[in-house]
Parts: structure tokens; sequence; C-alpha cells
């Protein structure tokens, strides 16, 4: 018996390994925001006692960007009969299904570094502002053929509120 | 929109005389004329009052004739009564006063509504227009409010939810006849009869007058629907003591019409309950604070303390004022078309919810009702509205105050399918609850024996919490997802949380420190479930009932006060 949570065991469909890069810079520039704003109490009120925070926020911050492949390959997805599955996380774990009736909209949006890799991000919106399925990290095309297939399948399951 | 008035129909004869069976025709209808005054009707009467107190003096000493005070010379209205300007200033207050009517006038000519088939749609604004429709489909309640000054106009404001954020199509004002009749004949398109059947009731409705209330008060309300727009004889049949009489009755006539919902189906709150479930709230206990708290701190100086706690006195006093007569007269009942919830003393409202229009329910406790068995009872719905609920608490109170008797029936009224044993454990403890395992000590003291999940007949009940009871019923066929999380904490004690996502509203249906097997089974099971009761679910459409029920047999059952209330028969029974 694991500890671990595994819902639904098997296949899991994977995000590009591309999307290393576009999430790895991300946390790297908000941890060197974090590591500059961590400077102030020490620089800017003189409390004394504070500096060792930038040191404890770089830390974190590095080991936040070192699990970066890691954290991607936990995102995972999975079209199942009636419902879209998705998985992310590695310490903190999360697994949201969402029936596919329950669409109200899917978007297809592209960061600039994002493009630039060629990767999209589809967001699958439901009437919960919760329950938003967000996969990052797809191809373009892959991006668009599973819009376009998930818009089909909300379609042929429609559902009200 | 563009709508150029040269582009609109013209309110057509039909519409001038307004019958308030026909406003769901699919004619565009104007509002009740005394609608400017109601609307404006606080500012109107600021105003007056300040011009009254301002004149007072001057007016008096103008009809007494004494007074020779010194700042005579510096009141403007003694200046100008002695001035050669006094026509200029007379001219100028009528030319105001004519714009101000004009401009009333205007603005309630232009404001139209159109009740069709399918949409809802009102028509408003003199110079930049405003064209707002509402899918009937998408309707999640029709609430009917009268405040004071427009009950005594025999005005009510029809308010119809829709699914979004702030996006009700607010009809203020109509008569009161006409607003029930309207309500109804919304609910009946919403529910899926088409315009045909509406027409045959339409007819039967004049072969039935019983059916909404007191006819004498229904003859008036309709010759005083939409007075404006009504020819000039229409009026003057009505005389100044009928109508009178008519405001009189409609005054005392109870909040709940007896022959709109069975008696049994009726929760409604003690008097004494109320009070005490006001005096053992939490905001009572801060503003108890705020009123202590002063004398104490500031001893030694009493003009301080004295001006810090008027203004708490005059908080508790306006608060409680506001929250008991709101409460006053609470209902809430099962009629044909959904739930009715019905409040108020002085200012009324009830609302009707549609089946199926309630996403999530949640029954707490706050601690210090634990005494008393009192719980409360809260709704997620998919429609906001900026409209307050019983006892000045936001729409999405339901039942501000009751004992587990009466959340019981509530509950019955509103998932007629659950099983009474279910919500009774629900609300204490043990039952079919798949619960928290001992290791789950850790993270749930109090509470470890209460906290779980129980899937029953097309719900997911979630319990938690010992010294803050709460217990949440999700119907699966309103589900918009599921998810099961762990953080490194229920790593370490494989444990995980689950949370059934609802739309946005004050209940959130959550339950942490499960077992991680009973988490994923508890996402599989609603997951599959939702799917499946969606798939069945026809509660948007709510009197074609898969086609099953003739509209014959569905009409009967409406007009007989016993109407299809298989809640409180279980009610009977339990009891």
């Amino acid at each position: 018996m694991t500890a671990r949570l595994d819902v639904a065991p098997g296949d899991w469909l994977r995000v590009s390994a591309r999307y290393v890069v576009v999430d790895a810079v991300g946390w790297a520039v908000s941890g060197a925001v974090a590591v500059g704003v961590s400077f102030l109490p020490w620089l800017a009120f003189h409390w004394g006692w504070a500096w060792p925070l930038p040191i404890v926020v770089g830390v974190v911050a590095l080991v936040v960007v070192g699990l970066t492949p890691r954290r991607v390959r936990a995102i995972g997805y999975r079209l199942r009969d009636d419902d879209l599955l998705v998985r992310r996380g590695l310490a903190w774990q999360r697994f949201l299904a969402v029936p596919y009736g329950r669409m109200q909209l899917v978007d297809v949006t592209r960061g600039p570094l994002a493009r630039a890799l060629g990767l999209a991000e589809l967001r699958f919106v439901t009437a919960a502002a919760s329950s938003t399925i967000v996969v990052p990290g797809l191809p373009v095309a892959e991006a668009e053929r599973l819009r376009d297939e998930l818009v089909a399948l909300a379609e042929s399951r429609r559902a009200g509120l | 929109m563009s709508d150029r008035p040269a582009s609109e129909p013209p309110a057509p004869a039909g519409a001038s005389r307004v019958d308030s069976s026909h406003l769901a025709d699919g004619d565009w209808h104007r509002l009740h004329p005394a609608t400017p005054l109601l609307r404006g009707g606080v500012a109107l009467v600021a105003i007056a009052g300040v011009v009254v107190v301002n004149l007072r003096d001057t007016v008096i000493d103008a009809l007494v004739g004494g007074g020779d005070r010194a700042d005579r010379d510096s009141d403007p209205i003694r200046w100008l009564l002695g001035s050669p300007y006094l026509p200029l200033a007379l001219l100028g207050v009528l030319v105001v006063l004519l714009l101000l009517v004009g401009g009333y006038y205007l603005s309630w000519r232009m404001r139209s509504f159109r009740v069709g088939d399918e949409l809802v749609e009102v028509r408003s604004g003199v110079l930049s227009r405003n064209h707002r429709r509402g899918r009937l489909d998408r309707v999640q309640g029709v609430s009917i409010q009268r405040p004071l000054l427009a009950r005594l106009f025999g005005a009510a404001r029809l308010e119809i939810d829709v699914a979004g954020q702030d996006a009700n199509v607010r009809l203020d004002y109509l008569s009161t006849a006409a607003a029930d009749a309207l309500r109804r004949d919304i609910l009946l398109l919403a529910s899926g009869a088409r315009a045909l059947e509406l027409k045959a009731t339409g007819q039967r409705r004049h072969d039935a007058p019983h059916r909404h209330g007191p006819p004498e008060l229904r003859t008036v309300g309709n010759r005083r629907s939409g007075p404006g727009a009504e020819g000039a004889g229409d009026r003057g049949s009505v005389s100044a003591g009928s109508f009178v009489d008519a405001r009189v009755s409609e005054f005392l006539a109870p909040e709940l019409d007896p022959a709109l919902a069975a008696p049994e189906s009726v929760v409604a709150i003690h008097l004494g309950r109320l009070i005490g479930s006001i005096v053992l709230s939490g905001p009572m206990f801060w503003i108890l604070l705020v009123t202590i708290a002063p004398p104490i701190v500031f001893r030694d100086a009493p003009v301080v303390a004295l001006a810090s706690v008027v203004p708490g006195v005059l908080g508790v006093g306006s608060f409680l004022v506001r929250r008991f007569t709101r409460s006053l007269r609470y209902t809430i009942a099962a009629t044909p078309d959904g739930i009715r919830i019905g409040f108020g003393l002085l200012s009324t409202s009830n609302e009707t919810l549609p089946p199926g229009r309630i996403h999530a329910i949640e029954v707490s406790q706050p601690l210090l009702w634990r005494p008393f068995g009192w719980w409360r009872v809260r709704i997620d719905r998919a429609s906001s509205s900026r409209t307050n609920g019983a006892a000045g608490q936001a729409n999405t109170t339901i039942l501000p105050v009751g004992d587990r008797d009466d959340v019981r029936r509530v509950l019955a009224l509103v998932f007629p399918e659950a099983s009474v044993e279910a919500i009774d454990a629900g609300l204490t403890r043990g039952g079919p609850f798949v619960g928290s395992p001992p290791r789950a000590r850790v993270l749930r003291w109090f509470s470890r024996r209460r906290n779980g999940y129980a899937l029953a007949a097309d719900l997911v009940l979630l319990r938690t919490g010992a010294v803050l009871r709460a217990l949440v019923v999700v119907p699966l066929a309103r589900v918009q997802g599921v998810s099961v999380h762990q953080d490194p904490l229920e790593r370490m004690l494989r444990l995980a949380s689950a949370r059934v996502h609802t739309v946005a509203g004050p209940v959130v249906p959550r339950v942490g420190a499960l077992d991680a097997r009973d988490a994923e089974a508890l996402l599989e099971a609603v997951a599959s479930g939702a799917i499946a009761a969606a798939s069945v679910d026809r509660a948007h459409r709510w009197r074609i009932d898969a086609g099953a029920a003739p509209l014959v047999e569905d009409r009967a059952s409406e007009a007989s006060p016993r109407l299809e209330t298989p809640p409180s028969a279980d009610d009977d029974a339990r009891h």
C-alpha cells in the first residue's frame, strides 16, 4: 500500500519535455525577484537578523528550479470515456476529473517563450472557477487537435449547468 | 444593440391595456407608472425632508406672523419674498419641477420589457439605450421584492436570476398581481411548457381566478396593473375606496398565500428562536464588544466613552431591527415550480428556486447555537444578486435558523430523494459515512469520527467538524468536477483530501484527512456518478419530466393546493 495518491493507474499522456525550459525560466525569474525582495529587510530596513533571508529564499528557488524536470514529468492528462482527468504536482499532488459535458469553453493560449518553443497551453473552463483544467506545454498542433476533440466530446455529452 | 427609437416597434394597442395575465405574451409592455417615484423614492423623501426642515422656521413665521429675528436679512426666502425677482425664481422652480417630471416620464416611457417563449428582454435608458436579454431556460430563480414604499403603492419588483455574475433581469416596478402572474408565466415557460399551452392556461386562468388568491384583490390588481398605459375610463372605474381596501387587505394578507403550498411542506421560524439566533450570532458578539469595550477603556473620560458607545448602540439597534424585521414571517415551502422562500414584515420578499438550481447545500452550526440544537442552511447557486435575503444575509441563506426537524424538512424539499438516515447521520455521527482512519487523529483532533463522506441516491454528502459541525450535500447532477489532493504531511500519514467543485458560492464542498485509497475511490465514484446523473438530469425543463407527465394533469395538480409535494408526504410518514 503506497502512501502516494494514484488515481487510475496506467498510461498518462505527458506534456512536451520542452516545457521544462518554459517552466524553469518562469520559476527562475520569480525566484530572482523573490531573492531581490528578500534583501529589503536587511538593506532597506537595517534589520540585522534578516541577513540569512536572501540565502534561504535563494536555496528554495534553486531547489524549485532544479526539480522542474520531475515536476513537468508529473503533469499528466487522460481523456477517459466521459471525463478529462489531469494530475499535477510532486509534493503537493492534485488529481482533477471534469466531465466533458461540463465544459463551458476551451482556451488555447501561448506565451512568448512557449511560442518560441512551439508550445501552447490548454484551458478547459467549467462553471466552477476552481475546477478549471490547465494543461501546459502541449505542442501547438497537439493542443489544437485536443481542443477540437474536447469541443466535439463536450458537444456529444452536453449538460446544463 | 442598435436601438434607435425609430427601429423599435411602438408599444402595440394591446400593451396599453396591460392585463396581468398577458404580460408574457411576447409583446413589449411598460412598467408600473409609479416606477420613477419608487425607484427614486428614498432620494425624493430625503430631499423633501431637507427642504421642509430648512423652510420650517420661515413658513411658521410667515403663517404666525411673529418672529423679528436677527438673521432675517440673511434668509434667502425672506429676501426673495420682498424682491422683484420673485416671479423669476418661481419660474425657475417651475422649470426644474417640469424637467424632473418630464425626465421621470421619459425614463418610464422608454423602459419596456418583453417576455417571449425563449427570452426575457428589458429595454431602458433615454439617452444611452440598454437592451438586456435573458434566456428563460437558464433561469436560476425568480424573486419578487416589495419594499415598504412600493407595498403602499401595491407595486413589486420582479427579478429574474440568470446564471452569471449580476446578470439578472430586473423589472421594477410592476403591480403586485401582475408580478405574481408574470412569475408564474415565466416559470411555466422556463419549465418547458410551450407558448401554445400558455395561451390555454391564460384562458383557464380567467375561469379559475381563485388560484391567484382573493378574487377582489386580483380584480383591483388587474385594473391597477400598468395603469400608465391603460385607458382613462378604466382608471376611473377604480374608486379611491376600493383602492385603499385592496392595499389594506394586501398589506394584512399572510406573506405566503395558503393556496400556494401544502401546509405540511412549510417550514417557518418561531419568534423566540429567531430572537435567540440573532442574539447568539457572530456579528452580535462583535457589536457587543464594540459597545462594552469603550466604557472600560475610557473609564476616566466619560465624554469619550459616550462618544464611542453611541455609534455602537445605534449600530446594534439598526442591526437588530433590520435582521429581525427581515426574518419575520419567514417561510420556505414547496411549490410545483420549485422551492419558495419568503420573508419580511414591512418590506417583503419571496423567491422561487426552480428544481435543479441548487448546486450545493450546507447545514452548519455556529458554536453558540449548539446548546439549542439550531442549524443554518446555505446554498450555492449559479446566479448572484445584489439583493439580500432573509436577515439581511446573502440570498444564499435559505434557512437562517432551524432545529434538526426543520433542517430535515428543508433538505427533503430540496432533495426529495435523499435518505433520512444519511442526513440524520450527517448531522450527528455514524451512519453510512466513509470516515477517517485512526491515524488521522493527528490532523482531526476532535472530529475524526465525524469527518467523512457518503454517496447516496444521486447525492454526495460531506460531513466535517466536531466543534463547528457542518454537512455539505451536493447533487451529483450539478457537480462540475472532483479533485483529490495530497500534501507532504498527508503523504506521511497516507491520507488525502478531496474536493467537489461546484459553482462559486458560500458553500465549499471539501473534506480532508481521508484515507488515500478512500479519497481515490471518492474521486472515481463522484466522477462516474456525476456523468450518470447528468445524462438523466431533466431539471432545467422540470415540467416536461422526461415527457411522461401529460400537461393537463400537471395543470390540474397545480390548481389544487395539495400539489406535487412528495417531500411533505415523506415528512408525514417520518414524524
